[in-house]
């Protein structure tokens, strides 16, 4: 690994350290700490894919059912006014873990494509499911009476600290998917994806250690949908949907696949973009797919491509 | 035939071993054993079963009928990580590395395998001086010791094949099954790599694979003959360079290449 501070690195901090510093530099208003909240969820979310789809192999296009089933967690608890943090962070816990294994437990029975095709298919079977609550919104969507209170405090409705919630949990996110790439575990799962047959031949089954993988991130990701259900208060089965899914995707390759931060400036990027091109005309996806494609054309390795970091 | 020895002495002992493919018996009632500490070499001409033999070895393919016993316990059913355990390790007739991680990493890898689970999350692995050691004395073993911290995508063909080797070893294995180690190699490659392999006789017991008669007759101590998925013949290298049905089979064709 080259000496120092790499690049790409070095500007994840930097960006961080804007966001930490954002509400104190005159960025305080609400749509501001709106945009930022929508930022820094999805670039957690993202970073947790990217721990998956770079770090173990599993290009997963189902990521945004756990992270919906995080937030309809919270959602199904409110209706039942159970928002105390002690009650809905473990069973949004639970609740993503679970989904994870027991669609992970089959998912990664296969490879390649037909990984991605039978996330995606689980994916769109949590959005149905999420339609079909009657009780919960439907197809509607439902609106949060509460945010999550904090040992029955009202603590997340305070814009700021909600904010460095959000940056905490993010950085949260980074510092555990890197600690596990570069445990042992990680070094199982890197060995795996770049050649499973040699993991197995110096006696590793990747199945074990690709299922945990598969319900870490999940999980990472249901913590994020907690949490966007507190930022938005709402709560809609096209959180679970596979243009969710598709959109984190294409966070983690504009960023660049092999670095963990890419995820977090490849979220920047696209949140930013998907926010500041509908100002130009009504019809900025016509200038956001193509700007899109053109990305991954033109920058091989996604943003820390061009930053000229390697691919590890 | 020659099966001298006891087959409780043997730590390899394939038995009655049979693949058919269709209509096509791949390997038919295939018999053969590795003692401790030799090196044992399966010979064959192209097409005689010698990849789907080592495969029901190793434990990528299972076989229709047969055993296949190593130090004393069945393995026949065990998959590869398992067999690896139980100290059998392979390399690949074509090279098998993780081409973006350093030479070191490759090595620390297996020797990871060997020591303790590897559900570990919060420790560096780059950090651990145990696995570390034993992965740079199995380079060292390979003459790759100064070559530890390139990307091992940037060894020369001859130094991948004895990073395959040394990953090999750092498994601590009993038994290595060396799949055409010498394939792709050039004249002072192969040098190299028989002088390499030379010194793990008596250390390892091998089962060695090539096409290289040349190495086969130099480093072997006992050779196996497979032709159309039978063993045809197993001795000593003088037993086999004086077999007339050797000769036949497979000799004869020695200028054909492979």
């Amino acid at each position: 690994m080259p000496r120092g501070l790499r690049l790409d690195v070095a500007l994840t901090l930097l960006v961080l350290a804007a966001l930490a510093l954002a509400p104190l530099l005159g960025f305080g208003a609400n749509y501001y700490l709106t945009l930022f909240a929508r930022i820094m969820i999805l670039a957690a979310a993202a970073v947790s894919l990217s721990f998956l789809v770079g770090g173990a192999g599993l290009a997963s296009l189902g990521h945004a059912a756990a992270m919906g089933v995080g937030a309809y967690a919270v959602a199904i608890l409110d209706a039942h006014r159970l928002t105390d943090i002690t009650i809905v962070l473990p069973a949004a816990l639970a609740a993503a873990a679970l989904f994870s294994l027991l669609t992970g437990a089959i998912a990664i029975r296969t490879e390649g494509v037909n990984f991605i095709m039978i996330t995606l298919a689980f994916g769109q079977m949590a959005f149905f499911t999420a339609s079909s609550l009657a009780a919960y919104g439907g197809d509607d969507g439902y609106t949060l009476y509460d945010r999550t209170e904090i040992f029955g405090s009202r603590l997340m409705e305070n814009r700021l600290f909600f904010h460095y919630l959000c940056l905490g949990f993010l950085v949260l996110c980074w510092g555990i998917c890197a600690m596990l790439l570069a445990s042992r575990f990680g070094r199982v799962l890197r060995a795996a994806r770049e050649n499973p047959l040699r993991a197995q031949a110096v006696g590793f089954a990747p199945y074990p250690y690709r299922l945990l993988a598969y319900v870490i991130a999940g999980t990472l990701a249901g913590l994020a949908g907690v949490l966007f259900a507190n930022a938005t208060e709402f709560v809609a089965p096209a959180y679970m949907s596979w243009p969710r899914s598709g959109e984190l995707i294409f966070m983690v390759i504009l960023g660049g696949l092999g670095r963990l931060s890419g995820a977090i400036l490849g979220a920047v990027l696209f949140v930013l973009l998907e926010t500041w091109l509908p100002n130009l005309t009504t019809h900025w996806k016509m200038i956001f797919g193509p700007l899109l494609i053109l990305a991954v054309l033109f920058m091989r390795g996604g943003l820390i491509g061009v930053l000229g970091a390697r691919r590890g | 035939m020659f099966w001298g020895r006891a087959v409780a002495d043997a730590l390899l002992s394939v038995r009655g071993l049979r693949k058919h493919y269709g209509g096509l018996a791949v390997t038919n009632n295939v018999s053969l054993e590795v003692q401790p500490g030799e090196i044992h070499a399966l010979i064959g001409p192209n097409g005689a079963g010698k990849t789907t033999l080592i495969h029901q070895i190793t434990g990528t393919v299972m076989p229709d009928a047969g055993r296949v016993i190593f130090a004393g316990r069945d393995i026949t059913r065990l998959s590869l990580p398992q067999r690896v355990h139980a100290g059998l390790a392979r390399s690949f007739q074509i090279t098998s590395i993780i081409a973006g991680f350093s030479v070191l990493e490759n090595v620390t890898l297996a020797a990871q395998g060997q020591s303790g689970s590897s559900f570990r999350f919060f420790r560096a692995a780059a950090g651990e001086t145990a696995l570390n050691e034993n992965a740079r004395a199995a380079l060292a073993e390979v003459g790759l010791a100064d070559r530890a911290s390139i990307i091992a995508g940037a060894l020369s063909h001859g130094e991948k094949r004895a990073l395959e080797i040394a990953i090999a070893l750092a498994t601590r294995p009993k038994l290595l099954l060396l799949d055409e180690p010498l394939a792709g190699a050039g004249p002072e490659e192969t040098e190299k790599l028989i002088t390499l392999l030379r010194g793990l006789k008596s250390r390892y017991a091998v089962l060695l694979v090539e096409h290289d008669m040349q190495a086969v007759f130099a480093l072997a101590d006992r050779i196996s003959v497979l032709a159309e998925g039978r063993i045809i013949a197993s001795g000593s290298t003088a037993d086999i360079r004086l077999s007339a049905e050797v000769r036949a089979a497979y000799l004869g064709e020695e200028e054909v290449p492979c």
